[in-house]
């Protein structure tokens, strides 16, 4: 039995991460005492670095990077904010950090709970993002994350929801060393700080390509961008490369990004993300006994957005309905914005609901994620198709 | 021929002249230098040369008289301030034609 902090520990102790440095933070800091225990301990070979900030934390995770070390953070909420800048320069270096995001509530006003509005807030800053609904999920998301990284040179984010993961024990089987080892081969950095070879990385790159001293023309700053979001376009099919041969290794299969339950002859499905996405199949079997045919879709990766998943699993429904654990104030949660992209221009005729749940660690119940769905039929029949704003699940 | 020929995935660049391509573009005034003022031209012998020490981009050389090197030459005009001997002049690059430029 581990929780999901503990399960994340796990999983970079097996990946074998050579440089740590982190802020704790709550929900956070069991991972990063965990992880300066297994140092202490031997059990990892790791320089653990204690620094003065979640912005240091990534500053000397990216450093070590470039140097050629498997590196490893973890943090939550205000600490993710607080490392905006780093994660940008992380993607934009193409370094293969692999980071815990911890999803917590950020302030004002306080709290320390649930929702998942830090990582949602860090959408755009060019990382791959993946959303663990279980405890299994979180160390094996996490050894798969080093592999997907260094195969793509994009920096990784793997989240869990605080405490409802982070802090409850489920029954995790941790691979073997030798097994995780097989999987997971060393880390061939793409460039490195080599003072034998001096070398420029991230300098002022300018508006135009520019012709080097050996007549080399090279990327100026749009080239650069262009690679990373055709990085982030291509790396769903090494996603799902890598989650079938950890399948083969483990007996555990990710051979999809996102997943579904009781699809096949769904005409309502509800789209969650994370541990959500669980609470909804229960949310489903009680629309199923009350007649309605429901299923789940859950999202699994967030970024890059699987696109032609999501439309395929959504072709010829009657209702989707998204339930978000974040809100893009002025709009709608991100999830749903995404999927209506998504469907744009495709056969799709279903009608969308978007309801904002479980901010600030709002307890979300299955029964009531099955009467919001049942709602969504009834204002339906009522010729009620546009939704222009989310409805959310609170006692205003 | 795009870009991709670098082989770069994140902006790479080595020490070298020329690096950054020929930053004299960026120039909108030159350095004209007064050999009749400029120290060590006008005492025949290596002296001062505040303006080598001071050049940002390393393009006035150590000689006499000195040169400066007008493909890298950025026009900052560091070196017109820095002359104890006010030998250097900043000319418009608009004003001058190539040939006064020489």
């Amino acid at each position: 039995m581990l929780d999901g902090n503990h399960a994340a520990a796990e999983g970079v102790r097996l990946s074998r991460a050579q440089v740590i440095a982190a802020y704790p933070i709550t929900p956070q800091s069991p991972v990063t005492e965990k992880l300066s225990e297994f140092v202490e301990r031997g059990e990892l070979d790791a320089q653990y670095v204690a620094v003065e900030s979640e912005h240091s934390a990534l500053a000397v995770c990216t450093s070590a990077s470039m140097v050629g070390a498997r590196v490893f953070t973890a943090t939550s909420a205000h600490g993710l904010a607080y490392m905006h800048e780093m994660l940008h320069w992380a993607a934009g270096a193409r370094l293969p950090v692999v980071l815990a995001c911890v999803n917590r509530a950020i302030g004002a006003p306080w709290s320390v709970l649930n929702d998942q509005q830090d990582s949602i807030s860090q959408r755009d800053t060019g990382w791959i993002q993946i959303y663990a609904r279980s405890n299994q999920e979180v160390l094996d998301s996490i050894v798969q994350a080093y592999r997907i990284a260094e195969s793509v040179y994009v920096p990784v984010m793997v989240c869990y929801d605080g405490y409802v993961l982070s802090h409850t024990e489920m029954p995790v089987d941790v691979p073997t060393q030798e097994n995780a080892d097989r999987f997971l081969p060393a880390y061939k950095p793409h460039t490195i700080l080599d003072p034998a070879n001096p070398k420029n990385y991230n300098l002022v790159t300018l508006a135009n390509p520019r012709v080097n001293a050996e007549g080399v023309l090279c990327h100026g700053y749009m080239e650069l961008r262009y690679l990373l979001q055709e990085a982030l376009q291509n790396s769903r099919e090494t996603i799902i490369k890598v989650g079938q041969e950890f399948g083969e290794l483990f007996g555990r299969s990710y051979s999809n990004v996102v997943w579904q339950y009781g699809l096949d002859d769904a005409d309502v499905v509800i789209v969650a993300m994370g541990s959500l996405a669980m609470e909804a199949t229960v949310a489903a079997d009680m629309l199923r006994e009350a007649g309605h045919k429901a299923g789940v879709l859950g999202l699994r990766v967030f970024r890059p957005f699987p696109k032609t998943d999501v439309a395929k699993a959504l072709e010829k429904r009657r209702l989707v309905v998204v339930f978000d654990k974040n809100i893009s104030y002025g709009s709608e949660g991100a999830t749903c914005s995404e999927i209506k992209s998504t469907l744009y221009g495709s056969s799709t005729g279903a009608v969308m609901r978007n309801y904002i749940v479980g901010l600030g660690g709002r307890d979300v119940k299955a029964r009531e994620m099955a009467d919001a769905v049942s709602k969504s039929l009834l204002s339906m029949k009522d010729g009620d198709l546009n939704q222009e704003y989310p409805e959310w699940i609170c006692a205003i | 021929m795009g870009t991709r020929d670098c082989q770069h995935i994140c902006d790479e660049s080595s020490p070298a002249i020329g690096e950054a391509g020929k930053t004299g573009d960026w120039r909108d005034a030159f350095p004209s230098i007064d050999d009749e003022k400029c120290i060590p031209a006008k005492q025949t012998k290596p002296a001062c040369f505040l303006c080598w020490l001071y050049c940002p981009e390393a393009v006035v050389s150590k000689t006499v008289p000195i040169q400066i090197d007008m493909e890298y030459c950025k026009g900052c005009g560091i070196c017109a301030e820095i002359c104890p001997a006010h030998a250097i002049t900043m000319i418009s690059e608009e004003s001058s034609s190539a040939t006064e430029k020489g």
